[in-house]
C-alpha cells in the first residue's frame, strides 16, 4: 500500500432510503473510499461484502423497506483504518441470540449468515441500540502493512 | 449486471450456467426460480456452473442451499462446477464445501451423476 494513500483523510456520510438500491451504493460508496485509501482487491471484497451485508440488514431487517426510515452511512478512512457505521431506524434484534450457521443442525438454513460473514471479513465489529431506536453498526478494517 | 442463467442438456443432465451477481433481489430469485422450473419439469440431475459468478452474497449462498435441499428432497442431484475462489473461499468459511459435490471439471462432473 503505498504510503502517501493513507495520509489522506476522507470521511463520507449518507443517508439512504430504505431500499435495495441503497444496499449496491453503499457498498459502491465503501469500496471506493477503501480503494483511494489503499486496501488490496482481496479486503476490497471483503470490506464490500460486510457493508452489502449490514446495509441488507439495516434495509431489509431493520426498517423493514419503510420509506419514511433511513440508514445512515458514514464512511472514514484516517490512513490507518477504515471505519464504517451503519445506522437503522427499527427496532433491533438480538445479536447474541442469533443461531451458529457454522452449528451441524443450521449448515443448510436458507439464512442467518450475515452476521457470521461481517465478523470474518472486519477486524472489529461492535453493535449499539441507539437511544433515539435502532442499530448502529460498526465495521472496522486495518490495512495490512506491507 | 445482476445475474443471466442459461440451461442446457449435457447427455440427461441439466448445466445451468450462471454468470454475474447472485445477491440479494432480482439475483438471488431468478437462481431459485431456475432450479424450481427444473425440478417442476422433472429434471434431477442439476449442474451449476458458477464459473461466471462474480460475487455472491449470504444471500446468494441461501439460495445454493435452498436449491440444494429443493432438487435433494425432489429425489436429484445438484452438483456445482467451476467456484472461482471467492466463491470457493466463502463457501469454506461457511462451511459448505463438504455440503456440495463440487467439481473443476464439465465432463468429470456429468459423469459422476448416478
Amino acid at each position: 500500500m503505498p504510503e502517501h494513500s493513507r495520509s489522506l483523510p476522507e470521511t463520507v456520510e449518507q443517508f439512504l432510503d430504505s431500499t435495495l438500491e441503497s444496499v449496491d451504493s453503499a457498498e459502491e460508496l465503501t469500496v471506493g473510499v477503501a480503494q483511494r485509501a489503499g486496501f488490496d482487491e482481496d479486503d476490497l471484497m471483503k470490506i464490500g461484502l460486510a457493508v452489502r451485508e449490514s446495509m441488507v440488514n439495516a434495509v431489509v431487517h431493520g426498517n423493514r423497506y419503510n420509506a419514511h426510515k433511513k440508514v445512515r452511512l458514514s464512511v472514514t478512512s484516517n490512513g490507518s483504518r477504515l471505519t464504517v457505521r451503519i445506522a437503522d431506524q427499527g427496532e433491533g434484534f438480538d445479536v447474541e441470540n442469533l443461531p451458529d450457521p457454522l452449528a451441524e443442525g443450521n449448515l443448510l438454513r436458507t439464512s442467518g449468515r450475515g452476521i457470521f460473514l461481517i465478523r470474518s471479513f472486519m477486524d472489529e465489529f461492535l453493535i449499539r441500540r441507539l437511544e433515539t431506536g435502532g442499530i448502529e453498526v460498526t465495521l472496522v478494517k486495518y490495512p495490512v502493512s506491507k | 449486471m445482476s445475474v443471466k442463467l442459461n440451461t442446457r442438456q449435457v447427455g440427461d443432465v441439466s448445466v445451468v450456467d450462471v454468470a454475474g451477481r447472485i445477491t440479494l433481489g432480482e439475483g438471488s430469485s431468478a437462481l431459485r426460480d431456475s432450479l424450481r422450473d427444473l425440478v417442476g419439469k422433472n429434471h434431477k440431475k442439476i449442474l451449476l456452473n458458477l464459473g461466471e459468478v462474480s460475487y455472491i452474497d449470504s444471500s446468494g449462498i441461501g439460495e445454493l442451499v435452498s436449491g440444494f435441499t429443493t432438487v435433494t428432497n425432489a429425489g436429484g442431484q445438484l452438483k456445482l462446477l467451476n467456484l472461482n475462489k471467492r466463491v470457493k473461499d466463502l463457501l469454506q468459511i461457511t462451511k459448505l464445501y463438504t455440503v456440495f459435490d463440487v467439481h473443476d471439471d464439465e465432463a468429470g462432473a456429468v459423469r459422476s451423476f448416478s
